[in-house]
């Protein structure tokens, strides 16, 4: 080390100088629930379970999506559709409880490409939040379903097709 | 029997003062680290997350209280209680102002104690507080803990040497050990740091080191001792440990503010005192607080500029450290007394 290096203090003026620039530098923070990241139109995010025009939920309990799920994050009970529910299942089996684990699901997208029905989609500006109990984790239907009066709130949901 | 009163009310309101600084410098020192790293900070427990402090104080108190089956257990508490009493004693012959003048009333001074010893004071009582990190670290019956209170302690006696022999300097110059005598010297601009930069220096760089602050923070070191003394502790008392370091930033940038940057003066204050008001009695006191306010910048000035510190340079290592000290700063110390010497000697025979 020369003499000027060994007075260790230009260079430590040099440091506080550069930590100082820093100091008034634009942060780069997100503060996380109140602003987001962007995000792409690819982006695999919370599950939504699809009703058909006429408001009929789509899934018919096939199991497809269970079975294709890597991370057997699926689970489901099938029910047979009575007489006079036509207009609430498309099809003659429907699903009466249809739940998601949101702690094992990686979201990978693979049960929507198994979904012969289209019913289960990935939606790309929805995340699963964070919670306090792992219970609150397990989407059952009353989470994933699309609401009924889908109406106006169908253009809010976006898809990744 | 009012001045009493009025003395005790100072010595209250200094107390709170210097425990309010204490808990927000932890919040700033979190601000200020956060902002150096181009992050925000807390920032969610009360506008600006200003109640912070209060959160982690009362995190604090709900952890578990634990103490190591085999330690000293009446040790193992001394430590902190130690550490924690010295730092606030220390804050106590700091001038914070002036005097205060009203009708009737003798002199009031924004003080708590006033001493003429008050610089030795300083020193004696801060050297005990090596004692809690000591007592602490020895008390756990911890290797590590062991580790760094001798790391503390060794480190601390080098330093202290340097730190000594730079006020010497200062001495030389005011003649006096009292705090208030050496403020009083550096009327108006007329401040210490011109007369002995290099001094300064030495100063703040053992102070530093007294501190405990990176660079100098070896007795803590988490790389290499775990948490150093404090690695057994917890609960409060870990937070004692911790609320007594910045107790001691906050009387270290006292100290240096006083010593050599004025204290209480500001530039124009003999100015303002005759221009400011017709009654001479309001005019004193309206300086004095301007004073005090001028105290507590250059004091913030350098609570900051610790933390500045602490988030851009890296530890030393503790070679470094004690060449650093025994080597570098305890001849640039003796260097800086015989410069001081030979500059009062010249001064003399030209009639300075
Ligand atoms: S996204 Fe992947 S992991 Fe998640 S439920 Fe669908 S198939 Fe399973
Ligand atoms: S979501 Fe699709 S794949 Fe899964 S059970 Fe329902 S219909 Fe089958």
């Amino acid at each position: 080390m020369t003499m000027a290096e060994k007075m260790y203090l230009p260079a430590v003026f040099q440091g506080l100088s550069i930590t100082m620039r820093h100091f008034f530098k634009k942060k780069a923070t997100i503060q996380y629930p109140e602003q987001q990241r962007p995000i792409g139109k690819e982006f695999r995010g919370l599950h939504v379970l699809r009703r058909d025009e006429q408001n009929r939920e789509r899934c018919t309990a096939c199991g497809l999506c269970a079975v294709a799920c890597p991370a057997e994050a699926i689970t489901m009970v099938a029910g047979e559709r009575k007489k006079g529910e036509e207009n609430l299942y498309r099809e003659e089996k429907y699903a009466v409880t249809y739940e998601i684990n949101m702690l094992r699901c990686i979201f990978c997208g693979l049960c929507e490409e198994a979904c012969p029905k289209e019913a289960v989609f990935l939606q790309n500006n929805k995340m699963a939040p964070p919670r306090y109990e792992r219970d609150e984790f397990i989407y059952g239907k009353d989470r994933l379903l699309e609401p009924l009066d889908a109406g106006n709130s169908k253009e809010n949901i976006k898809y990744r097709y | 029997m009012p001045i009493l009163a009025i003395q005790a009310l100072i010595i209250v309101t200094i107390f709170g003062i210097t425990l309010l600084i204490a808990t927000y410098s932890t919040y700033a020192e979190r601000k200020v680290a956060a902002f150096l790293q181009d992050r925000i900070g807390p920032n969610r427990a009360g506008p600006f997350g200003l109640a912070q402090p209060l959160a982690d104080a009362v995190k604090m108190f709900f952890k578990e209280e634990f103490i190591p089956a085999k330690s000293n257990k009446w040790l193992f508490i001394a430590g902190p209680s130690l550490a924690m009493l010295t730092a606030c004693m220390s804050s106590a012959v700091i001038p914070f102002g002036n005097t205060l003048r009203f009708d009737g009333l003798p002199e009031i001074r924004l003080q708590a104690i006033e001493v003429n010893i008050g610089m030795l004071y300083i020193f004696g009582v801060v050297s005990l507080g090596v004692y809690g990190v000591m007592i602490g670290g020895w008390a756990s019956n911890n290797k590590f803990s062991l580790l760094g209170a001798v790391r503390a302690a060794s480190q601390n006696i080098s330093y202290e040497l340097a730190m000594g022999l730079s006020i010497i300097a200062i001495l030389m110059m005011t003649g006096t050990l009292s705090l208030r005598e050496i403020s009083l010297q550096q009327h108006g601009f007329n401040w210490n740091i011109w007369y002995q930069p290099l001094g300064f220096i030495i100063f703040l760089v053992c102070a530093f080191a007294e501190t405990n602050r990176t660079p100098f923070d070896l007795p803590e070191c988490e790389t290499e001792l775990i948490g150093g003394y404090h690695t057994e502790y917890s609960s409060m008392k870990l937070g004692l440990y911790l609320f007594a370091e910045y107790i001691n930033i906050f009387v270290a940038s006292a100290v240096m503010s006083t010593l050599y940057f004025g204290g209480f003066n500001f530039p124009g204050m003999d100015w303002l005192e005759a221009h400011i008001s017709s009654d001479p009695l309001l005019a004193h006191n309206i300086v004095t607080i301007l004073g005090t306010v001028v105290l507590f910048g250059k004091i913030f000035f350098f609570i900051f500029f610790f933390m500045w510190v602490r988030w851009t340079l890296p530890r030393f290592r503790y070679d470094q450290l004690m060449n650093l000290g025994w080597k570098i700063l305890i001849p640039l110390a003796i260097l800086n007394i015989v410069l001081t010497g030979g500059g009062i000697l010249l001064g003399e025979k030209l009639g300075w």
